[in-house]
């Protein structure tokens, strides 16, 4: 391996910091139109019409309503429950009505402030507790939680607890947005956008423009991140973009506003977990009884998904006999939920972390202990019933984290003198998450990667893997230039492109390097194979080898590794082929005066089976782990009657540098037989811990346990004086 | 629809004279205002290139900085190091960097933000303001200058020219804080700035405390200062004069940003921090 | 946030130095700087991540200070030097940011290489060593999502490391060259 294990040039870097990568604000399309969005100013109501000032010469314009979708006025996802606009129904704030482009950017503006919707406003749901439409429920169960309750050990305690989690916003710093060109003669269309999946967005032209696949051509330009927010948006923002450029008879580039997108697309599921937990006396977990509730908004989208993600990772990285999961994910009026790296797990991580330091505090033992004692270990049983076979870096995270930090050495919750203005204090997190599609779902999707011989030999490698600033390309570079045996400016990377590249899967799920990536080893180990070995340098043999009428081509499709099974009914069995595991220790420094919070020092340990590019994996966890010390106390996302209040960049908070803790990273590599060179995924993974790892060392600051995330100076104040009364003006 | 970039006090005075026109100097409120479409001007006068309007020198009376005095330059300036330092300390928590090098006292004033940073500091140190127009100059304190929520004293063909921050004893606590929503790049939830001089028995002789973001504009905490006035600085009266301003002197909302409730209560214990120190025990 | 201001006022002349050129072009005088850069000047290095102000992404540089493009109308660039990242002198930042990796997705790389420029070569005017602590204060302004900041500050220290600049790192929570203004009150 020489390139594998140590860290590579980005293949994309020289175009970034020349700034000279084009994302799509950066292509120049002659005659290119400018595309807008009409939405609904309620969260609830029926649209009775939409008027046009007579005023406004709409011959500059063109309109395009639900009636000019030439296929179905369906926003393909999962269920056919979202209009591609809205003809009658609205069910959230900010629902598209109708779709305007005109020449200028000034024309635009000014058409869209001609027009104005008719609405009966409805009174909207907006209390997830209180809907009854459920997109989607279900329950995980081992051993038996009931009975475990009816007949406690002597010495065991039930412990109860709530969390609440807000919702919170991906914050790319590049905006959606996307250029439609109008279709061809034999209609096919082309789009090329911001964005995470290239199939997905092909799959909802083919049903809003009633194409065959072939037709529907989706190129992935350079995209400012993504985060799962560039997952299933992307698609609404090309069946409308595609849409005027039909109407038009112009390219259309629809792009949004910072405004814009920060009011209508779709963020982090709110979740409320509740917790019942047996314990024994010594910190044995005996059973877990928990309760989980999604808000989805007024779509589906990918709720399902997440509320199955959320639940599978609910009980935590533990050992325990007896668990119970019940979850539900429901409608509302909010603008719909969805995907955000973690996709449902740090809300259930969130909860089962507080509970854990709950726990620990109500029995008197040190965070830490109670972790250990309870962590799952390899050939340990999770709560759907999956056996831990291999690649559980559980105790060495642990043993790094908190040896690093001196955290188990740190008397938690101890008594602080009252005078100090500030405060300073410790906690922690241990978490896991699983990599890859839930059960069998990498099955299902069948991704596949090409590789193909240039005729200069070098290597092409074909995926429908999108770089997003993870690393994907690098990645893949890393990875094929080992497996061919060939030199890093051997391998050539096609641009995803549905016209070209085959459809690898999504970009999301923590799959791309495990799943995608494995899929790309094999490709070229047997692409190797067949150029044969030799003295040459890769790419002459490979020239050789096609001059003598070699087939060059390899495509591989995904396949599961053997023996696992999952029964999609029950949620029983193999959840995910492997799990990332991590351990974060947090020190905060509590300001008494305004209760601000500075996160000061972060260590993370992460099992991430093999570092295929070292420096890029800390990379990732750096950043993962600052978007969750972000959720932890500083990022806000509320909603008024529906309408999303942080819909500026001054409102809608992110941390600066400022705001950002010295990192200490520790890679644990605990390789997966089936990942590439023994990698496992961990996009996500750093998403999960830090939120509870913050307010766990809140807590041993200010001995409050705070349950609702983001734990911003308000709530804490709130906390603090509800603790300290006398202290009430 | 018109820009006119002056070129000299003289020119943009004249423009002003002629016309009312929205003044433009940094930009970091206008030209988002501008983009939002929330401000359609008939007319704008860039004073940014009016040289007349920088510099920063001492005079017998104090310290005079231009209006167009930038938080850096505000930041890199001995003068105000020496005769105005927190007026440093609150320049560098405006925004960040790059908002620090257009921003400028003038506009801070001028836009009369009632989160304005650098606001509370000239009422602390009881600095005045000169207006000036083609009908002559006049000078009036920054607190009768900021008269509402983004309101100001001044006259449709009146630029702000200077402010003139007085000399301040020698022995004078100065003390700023600023709450945001994170450590840079944020809006205030609470600012405070306070001057304070004891005389030789230890009695607060003169006590100048105003705050910003918990009301239309900022404001004196009279309740505050009449409350210390007079008195030995102890750590009781501190915290109850800082309890009763907290109650009386301001007009907090909830807002996007923060609650009534948390402004309140952070008014109160910020002041009481910021003196803490500074007490006769107990 | 799209040019509004595109609107406001009959254009004018403007000449002003660009990456080292001599440039005069015919604008609105309110149009953005930034907008200037991306269309008229097809400059598409310098981004546009929200139009308000917020995310540093915009950054260039004017007659040496680090500038957001998206506050800046362009009658005000009248006679003054302006820099993007597509200009000269930036060679040893992108090499450091290559070298630390300090891109990810990218598109805040621009801001953050003209933010570290106008930082560096003002420390180098003052003779100010470049501390760690001292380039977090500077890129305070330039928002990023996907690094959490570390990579990029080891490619500020060492990008002034390359230009024989005094690097000293420091602590990392110590106060830049500002200073905390939060005081540590006596127990």
């Amino acid at each position: 391996m020489r390139h594998v294990g140590t860290d590579l040039v980005r293949t994309d870097g020289p175009a970034k910091v020349a700034g000279s990568a084009r994302y799509v604000a950066d292509l120049l399309v002659p005659g290119v139109w400018f595309g807008g969005t009409l939405r609904s100013p309620v969260a609830c109501g029926t649209l009775r019409g939409i008027e046009r000032d007579a005023g406004f010469d709409w011959s500059r314009v063109v309109v395009a309503g639900p009636g000019d979708l030439p296929g179905e006025n369906v926003q393909a996802l999962i269920v056919d429950d979202q209009p591609v606009l809205c003809e009658r129904d609205i069910r959230h704030w900010g629902e598209p009505l109708l779709l305007v482009a005109a020449p200028d950017r000034v024309t635009l503006q000014a058409a869209l402030a001609a027009l104005r919707p008719r609405i009966d406003e409805h009174e909207g749901l907006f209390d997830a507790e209180l809907s009854t439409q459920v997109f989607k429920e279900l329950e995980i169960a081992r051993g038996d939680v009931e009975q475990a309750f009816r007949a406690p050990p002597d010495g065991s305690r039930v412990i109860e607890g709530t969390y609440r989690s807000d919702s919170q916003e991906q914050l790319y710093i590049e905006p959606q947005g996307c250029i439609a060109w109008p279709p061809a003669a034999d209609g096919s269309l082309l789009v090329q956008g911001s964005l995470q999946c290239p199939h997905y967005v092909r799959k909802a032209l083919v049903r809003a423009f009633g194409i065959a696949p072939e037709q529907a051509r989706v190129v992935q330009l350079e995209t400012g991140g993504g985060f799962g927010g560039k997952e299933e948006y992307p698609s609404v923002v090309a069946c409308h973009a595609a849409l005027l450029a039909r109407v038009a008879g112009h390219p259309v580039q629809l792009i949004y506003e910072r405004h814009e997108d920060l009011g209508v697309t779709p963020k982090r599921h709110p979740a409320r977990v509740r917790h019942r937990t047996l314990v024994a006396a010594d910190g044995t977990l005996l059973a877990l009884d928990i309760d989980v509730l999604f808000d989805g908004g007024a779509y589906t989208t990918l709720s399902p998904v997440v509320l199955s993600r959320g639940a599978i990772h609910a009980a935590g990285p533990y050992r325990c006999e007896n668990v119970r999961i019940r979850g539900r994910v429901v409608a509302t009026h909010h603008v719909p939920y969805g995907a955000f790296r973690g996709f449902g797990a740090p809300q259930t991580c969130f909860a089962i972390e507080r509970q854990m330091d709950r726990i620990a505090r109500e029995l008197g033992l040190h965070p830490a202990a109670l972790r250990r004692k309870n962590a799952l270990e390899l050939r340990g049983v999770t709560a759907t019933g999956q056996v831990l076979k291999e690649s559980v870096g559980a105790r060495e995270v642990l043993d790094l984290a908190l040896g690093r930090s001196g955290f188990e050495r740190h008397p938690w919750r101890a008594a602080r003198r009252s005078e100090e203005r500030v405060r300073r204090g410790l906690g922690m997190s241990f978490f896991f998450h699983g990599a890859g599609f839930t059960g069998s779902g990498e099955q299902l999707l069948q991704g596949r990667v090409r590789v193909a011989l240039l005729p200069d030999g070098r290597a092409e490698v074909l995926a429908g893997s999108t770089e997003i600033g993870q690393g994907t390309n690098t990645l893949f570079t890393a990875i094929a230039a080992d497996a061919l045996g060939a030199a890093v400016d051997d391998i050539v990377l096609a641009q995803p492109d549905t016209a070209r590249v085959p459809d690898s899967g999504p970009t999301v799920a923590s799959r791309t390097c495990m799943v995608v990536g494995g899929c790309l080893e094999r490709a070229c180990r047997e692409l190797a194979q067949r150029v044969g070995a030799g003295a040459a340098a890769f790419r002459e043999r490979a020239a050789a080898f096609l001059a003598r009428g070699g087939d060059g081509v390899v495509t591989v499709t995904y396949r599961a590794p053997a023996g696992l099974s999952w029964d999609d009914a029950r949620y029983r069995g193999d959840a995910y082929p492997v799990y990332g595991w991590a351990c974060d220790v947090a020190e905060v420094e509590v300001d008494l005066a305004s209760f601000e919070v500075r996160v000061l020092r972060f260590w993370t340990a992460v099992d991430v089976g093999k570092a295929i590019q070292p420096r890029l994996v800390a990379g990732q966890i750096e950043g993962g782990s600052l978007q969750a010390v972000g959720f932890a106390h500083l990022e806000v996302v509320s909603s008024e009657r529906g309408r999303v209040q942080q819909d500026r960049l001054a409102t809608c908070i992110i941390p600066t540098t400022l705001d950002t803790p010295e990192f200490f990273v520790d890679l644990v590599e605990m390789p997966f037989s089936n990942g590439p060179y023994g990698a496992k995924g961990v996009g996500e993974l750093p998403m999960d811990g830090g939120a509870p790892a913050v307010l766990s060392a809140i807590e041993d600051a200010l001995g409050l346990h705070l349950d609702t995330t983001p734990a911003t100076s308000e709530r804490i104040l709130a906390a603090w004086l509800a603790a300290h009364p006398e202290e009430r003006l | 629809m018109s820009v006119v970039s002056a070129r000299s006090l003289a020119e943009a005075l004249r423009a002003l004279a002629e016309a009312p026109a929205l003044v433009l100097a940094g930009g970091t409120d206008l030209m988002v205002e501008f983009e939002s479409g929330r401000t359609q001007p008939a007319r704008v006068l860039d004073i940014l290139r009016v040289g007349e309007l920088r510099g920063i020198a001492l005079q017998a009376d104090g310290l005079r900085l231009g209006a167009l005095t930038s938080c850096t330059e505000i930041l890199r300036a001995p003068l105000v190091r020496q005769h105005a330092p927190l007026l440093l300390e609150a320049a560098r928590e405006v925004g960040a960097v790059q908002i620090q090098n257009r921003a400028t006292l003038g506009g801070n004033l001028g836009t009369a933000s009632p989160a304005a940073d650098l606001n509370p500091v000239l009422v602390a140190l009881g600095a005045r303001v000169r207006l000036v127009s083609a009908r002559g100059a006049r000078e009036l304190s920054v607190e009768e200058f900021l008269t509402g929520y983004r309101a100001t004293a001044r006259a449709p063909d009146e630029l702000i020219e200077s402010v003139l921050v007085p000399h301040r004893p020698a022995s004078e606590l100065a003390r700023f804080r600023k709450v945001g929503t994170r450590r840079a790049q944020s809006i205030a939830k609470v600012v405070v700035a306070l001057t304070l001089t004891r005389d030789a028995r230890g009695a607060v002789a003169e006590l100048r405390a105003a705050a910003g973001s918990v009301a239309e504009r900022t404001l004196r905490l009279a309740t505050f200062e009449r409350t210390l006035l007079g008195q030995r600085l102890t750590r009781r009266q501190l915290s109850d004069a800082a309890r009763a301003s907290a109650r009386s002197d301001i007009r907090p909302r909830d807002d996007v940003r923060s609650t009534a409730d948390y402004r309140r209560h952070v008014l109160a214990r910020v002041l009481v921090d910021l003196l803490h120190a500074d007490c006769d025990a107990p | 946030m799209r040019s509004r201001s595109e609107a406001l006022g009959p254009p004018i002349e403007l000449a002003f130095v660009l990456n080292g050129r001599p440039r005069a072009v015919v604008a609105p005088p309110l149009r953005r700087l930034l907008d200037l850069l991306r269309e008229e000047l097809a400059l598409t290095g310098t981004k546009e991540g929200c139009g308000e102000g917020e995310c540093g992404a915009c950054t260039v540089l004017v007659d040496g200070q680090a500038t957001l493009a998206c506050l800046v109308p362009c009658c005000q660039v009248a006679g003054c030097e302006v820099r993007t990242v597509e200009g000269p002198e930036l060679d040893e930042i992108r090499a450091a940011f290559l070298a630390e990796g300090g891109a990810q997705c990218g598109i805040c790389t621009p801001g953050m290489i003209t933010a570290t420029a106008a930082w560096i070569e003002d420390c180098r005017r003052s003779g100010a060593t470049v501390t760690l602590a001292g380039a977090r204060q500077a890129l305070a302004g330039n928002l990023c999502r996907c690094t959490g900041y570390a990579r990029i500050l080891e490619a500020v220290l060492l990008a002034a490391r390359e230009r024989g600049l005094r690097v000293e790192r420091g602590e990392y929570g110590a106060s830049g060259e500002s200073g905390e203004s939060r005081r540590e009150a006596a127990p």
